[in-house]
């Protein structure tokens, strides 16, 4: 067998979200189903690999593959049905979610589950099974989903749903890209019948306050998340802000029609009329040390002490990543990393207060912490439990790696004690022998064997999936 | 071996990593050992399998994880080359540092005219080193970054009556980094041009004469070249005190050299 080698100018940098983690890779964006199947076959002669990477958004190397192939999806873009009267829609794997929910929003639907960023893809979305503000009401993105077609590194394109190719439909999805590639994705939208949404703002005034607080506002509200403080101590370890937000009624919007329009949901490009907001990033960056976090964290918690009722567009309320173009970059040079747990609503608070303590203590405390409301799916690499998540951004930088890394792996151990889980597309530490400690040996069992069937060549790898699962 | 056992790069946690091309013996195996207590995971190439595989065991049992690969490889199959690197900077998940320190000597005569033992060194030298450098600068110049690195000699810089040929392959290899760095520094790429003088290896072992001076082994050598690729040297000679030497001996005039002897 002859080794041919890829043409060097596809050699491209590619980053993690967080701009805190690069890899080369060789970058194919095919457009078709064909040619994706031409780059499976090249790879397999030449014992080559492939990473799937959709809008790159995630937090970790899930999208990254360091010296190998990277498949960058976006460019399979198209909608292929959509059916405004029983809101089924049809789509390639590249379609981001703002995309879809300009498509069906007009019609009077809305995408089930988004994530804080509209601009990540479908594939990318169904890979990690995302979760949005409403996962303990309406489940992760993969339970809208009614089938999938996916082309697998054996060559065979396979049409998935839950009562067909069921083990393949809950393993594909939420398989991080490792099982095979999507190639369409059908799905059921939500009706909606305004573009607005009654939002809800109130504080909390300590973690467990706020852990109340969201467990008694999500069985009556259709979304809810909480801001977290996550430089305040004492007294104050956990406090933050709640958001609730619930659905127009029918008739509630005197119209309808133009809420429901996308000019109206389209986030402003400027702050206050004037300040163009994609410069604002530069602003924030002499603020992201410990004390100017801390300032401005008071400054957003005393804010939040005035309690508010209000009406947001949809844009508006569920794409809070998106109100600050590249805010990530205000992080600095070596960028950022998010550590999210999802923890049993039991353990959640004596757990967080550990962990939120030991990261003062250890003078790098998160400067941004958001808290969820969960509930537990069927998806084979969940990452959820009937409880709350916590997700935590730290700043990285040169001289705090290797005490960062440490305190980390503590946090992995306080988790995993209360019984918790993690998420793919966020924890970019996370080691094997956490994997297998709250997957349990089963899973990744079940897993292995689903890669062996579907990729017998382990032409699909990425640095997640090697970190994790290579030495599993 | 199993590629996954290396540690994986993490925001963290980063991994550097290199290759060495001629990482059996001497220099190029003292160069692994140091990269490797430098933290980087190392592609350790050479012709000599068994001397590659005793080096890397060596070193992964020190560091009691993987930070040296053997990667069998004959530098005189130049078309071998692009396959192997593409196989290798995947294993590796990328490559910060290349080093080619690949370098043999036919010691000949005075009166010896062997056109064989010349080609073998000029292949070996210069052409391996070409057909290694080509594509490693081509994917450097496409990322816009990296850091070649070539180890020369203080015998290239003039032609001596004992190595004509020797002193030829050294000197082109000189001014083909030289052009190298002209061409990449616009893209970010550094080219560092190693001469080392008198080092205690195969090449010194094999030498009829004994007369030499500064004479370092190769961990000292090793070291030296360590300091150059920190410092992002364009040129280092190793040790230092070589440069001063050969500044002199460079302008020694044509009509005096051609009566020396060494």
């Amino acid at each position: 067998m002859t080794t041919s080698t890829l043409p060097y100018e596809r050699l491209t940098y590619l980053e993690n979200f967080g701009h805190s983690l690069r890899a080369a890779s060789y970058l194919y964006k095919p457009t078709t189903t064909e040619q994706i199947s031409e780059i499976f076959k090249f790879a397999k002669q030449n014992g080559l690999t492939i990473t799937l990477r959709g809008a790159g958004r995630s937090y970790n190397d899930a999208a990254l593959n360091g010296g190998g192939i990277v498949l960058d999806i976006q460019d399979m873009n198209r909608i292929l049905e959509w059916n405004p009267e029983t809101g089924l829609i049809k789509a390639e794997p590249g379609v981001t979610l703002q995309k879809l929910w300009q498509h069906v929003l007009p019609d009077g639907w809305w995408p089930p589950v988004v994530s804080g960023t509209m601009y990540t893809t479908l594939g990318g979305c169904l890979g990690m099974n995302i979760h949005g503000k409403n996962n303990y009401k309406m489940g992760t993105i993969g339970e809208h989903v009614v089938e999938f077609t996916a082309l697998l590194p054996t060559g065979a394109e396979v049409t998935c749903s839950p009562n067909h190719n069921g083990d393949l439909f809950y393993s594909i999805i939420s398989g991080m890209g490792m099982l095979g590639v999507f190639t369409s994705i059908t799905m059921q939208m939500k009706k909606v019948h305004s573009g607005l949404l009654n939002v809800h703002a109130f504080p909390a005034r300590n973690l467990r306050e706020q852990l109340n607080a969201i467990a008694e506002s999500a069985p009556v509200n259709d979304y809810t998340v909480g801001w977290l403080d996550s430089t305040a101590g004492g007294s104050g370890l956990g406090r933050g802000q709640l958001h609730t937000a619930k659905y127009l009624h029918e008739g509630e919007d005197p119209d309808p029609k133009k809420t429901m329009q996308v000019n109206y949901q389209t986030l402003p490009a400027t702050l206050f009329g004037v300040f163009p907001k994609s410069i604002i990033h530069f602003f924030m960056a002499p603020f992201m040390i410990n004390p100017g976090v801390w300032l401005v964290n008071t400054a957003k918690y005393v804010a939040s002490l005035r309690e508010g009722h209000y009406k947001q567009s949809h844009a508006a309320f569920h794409f809070l990543l998106d109100y600050v173009p590249n805010w990530e970059k205000a992080y600095g040079r070596d960028g950022l990393i998010q550590y999210q747990s999802f923890v049993p609503k039991e353990t959640a608070e004596a757990a967080w207060t550990e962990l939120l303590r030991l990261s003062h203590k250890r003078g790098m405390p998160s400067y941004l912490g958001v808290t969820k409301r969960h509930r537990p799916d069927k998806f084979l690499l969940s990452h959820a439990v009937d409880g709350f998540s916590l997700a935590l951004d730290f700043k990285v930088t040169n001289g705090s790696r290797a005490k960062m890394r440490v305190m980390l792996h503590d946090f992995d151990r306080i988790v995993l004690e209360a019984g918790g889980r993690f998420y793919f597309a966020k924890n970019s530490e996370t080691t094997p022998e956490t994997a297998l400690r709250f997957l349990g040996q089963e899973t990744v069992e079940r897993f292995k064997a689903l890669k062996r069937r579907t990729d017998p060549h382990n032409i699909l790898e990425s640095d997640l999936f090697r970190r994790v699962f290579g030495s599993l | 071996m199993s590629v996954s056992k290396l540690f994986a790069a993490t925001p963290l946690h980063h991994r550097r990593a290199a290759i060495v091309v001629g990482a059996s013996s001497g220099i190029g195996a003292a160069l692994t050992r140091k990269l490797a207590n430098e933290g980087y995971t190392v592609a350790a190439v050479a012709r000599r399998a068994d001397l590659l595989e005793a080096l890397c065991a060596e070193i992964n049992a020190t560091h009691g994880e993987t930070r040296a690969i053997a990667y069998p490889h004959d530098v005189t199959r130049y078309d071998s080359v692009p396959a192997a690197l593409q196989k290798i900077v995947q294993d590796l998940g990328g490559l910060d540092l290349f080093i080619y320190n690949t370098g043999i000597q036919h010691h000949v005569k005075v009166d010896e005219f062997d056109f064989e033992k010349d080609r073998a060194m000029l292949e070996t030298n210069l052409l391996g080193a070409l057909a290694w450098l080509n594509p490693v600068a081509a994917m450097f110049h496409h990322i816009r970054a990296g850091h070649i690195v070539g180890i020369s000699s203080v015998a290239g810089d003039r032609g001596r009556v004992g190595a004509p040929a020797y002193n030829t392959s050294k000197a082109a290899l000189t001014t083909y980094l030289e052009s190298l760095r002209n061409r990449l520094t616009r893209r970010g790429v550094t080219v560092t041009t190693i001469k080392p003088g008198f080092v205690e290896t195969d090449i010194l072992r094999s030498a009829p004469k004994k007369n030499f001076f500064w004479l370092i082994n190769p961990n000292q050598a090793a070291e030296g070249i360590w300091k150059a690729i920190k410092a992002r040297k364009q040129t280092a000679y190793v040790p230092a005190q070589w440069g001063l030497l050969m500044l002199i001996i460079r302008h020694i005039p044509s009509f005096i050299f051609r009566r020396l002897s060494f």
